[in-house]
């Protein structure tokens, strides 16, 4: 299951690791120069936190929804709520609800402390039923 | 648009810093005064290796970038700006192994905030891959009675 993101070049780009407890997967971006976007700061680009946020969501829909082909996005919102540090960033995700064809899901990511977020996403996955 | 100290570093803001360039995004002029950044093919940046298609994650990170750019534009300088928030659609796959544009719009500049709207496509913007809608806030607050969209 872990292979999840380990298939993807782009989470492989990133750096991703993850971390599967049950049916619960906890990802991290460790840092790399190359996730910079703000050089003065320095701080991590927001695309790259997206991005993490993004790819979590989608494992843990593949996690609960196994399927041969990869949950689709339909759409996504990130709100960045602290500048990104130089340091590793975590993510998890929860899946809201899940209908036949669609899941809402919600991850959120920090860095030192889970309870001081520094992005979150709400998204709409959709789901490959037929597989 | 006149050449202006903003339009002569749009290339550096386009792709100067360490992730946009390690992403390989390239300023590709202004268009009807707005920015666009090409993406070129890669195979490291697709998501699902069966399908060739760049990741949702890179069209997200382009889609944060331009709107940045389109933010500098419309003020006519750079300052510096944080996104408060990105709303991502995403339309239609994107075509396998092909460069990915994308051009954004400022279209409504307050004191503090950048409202702005963007969208990736491989050669017409009116076939958008995805289409964003997203706020940025300027760090530094601008005279009310100045308008920027000119």
């Amino acid at each position: 299951m872990t292979d999840i993101l380990n298939c993807m070049p782009y989470a492989r780009f990133l750096g991703l690791q993850t971390l599967v407890s049950g049916d619960e997967i906890t990802v991290i971006m460790p840092f790399a120069d190359k996730l910079i976007g703000n050089p003065m700061l320095p701080a991590l680009h927001g695309g790259s936190t997206a991005a993490l946020l993004e790819m979590t969501a989608m494992a843990q829909v593949a996690i609960i929804f196994p399927s041969p082909r990869l949950p689709r996005p339909i759409n996504v919102t990130v709100a960045y709520l602290r500048t990104g540090r130089p340091i590793d960033v975590f993510a998890r995700a929860r899946i809201s609800r899940a209908g036949r064809r669609v899941a809402h899901v919600q991850a959120e990511a920090w860095q030192e402390e889970r309870a001081q977020p520094i992005a979150s996403l709400t998204a709409h996955f959709l789901l490959d039923n037929q597989g | 648009m006149q050449e202006s100290f903003l339009t002569t570093i749009l290339p550096q803001l386009a792709a100067g810093a360490a992730h946009t360039g390690a992403l390989g995004f390239a300023f590709d002029g202004l268009h009807d005064g707005e920015p666009r950044i090409r993406v070129p093919w890669r195979e490291d940046l697709v998501g699902d290796p069966d399908s060739g298609v760049f990741a949702g994650g890179l069209v997200t990170t382009l889609l944060d970038h331009i709107g940045g750019l389109a933010v500098w534009t419309a003020l006519d300088t750079f300052q510096p700006i944080a996104t408060l928030d990105l709303r991502v659609d995403y339309m239609r796959a994107a075509r396998p192994r092909q460069d990915l544009l994308a051009q954004g719009l400022c279209y409504r500049l307050t004191p503090t905030i950048a409202f702005v709207r963007a969208w990736a496509f491989e050669d017409d913007p009116a076939d958008p891959v995805a289409a964003a809608q997203s706020a940025y806030i300027l760090n530094q607050t601008r005279e009310p009675s100045t308008r920027a969209a000119a």
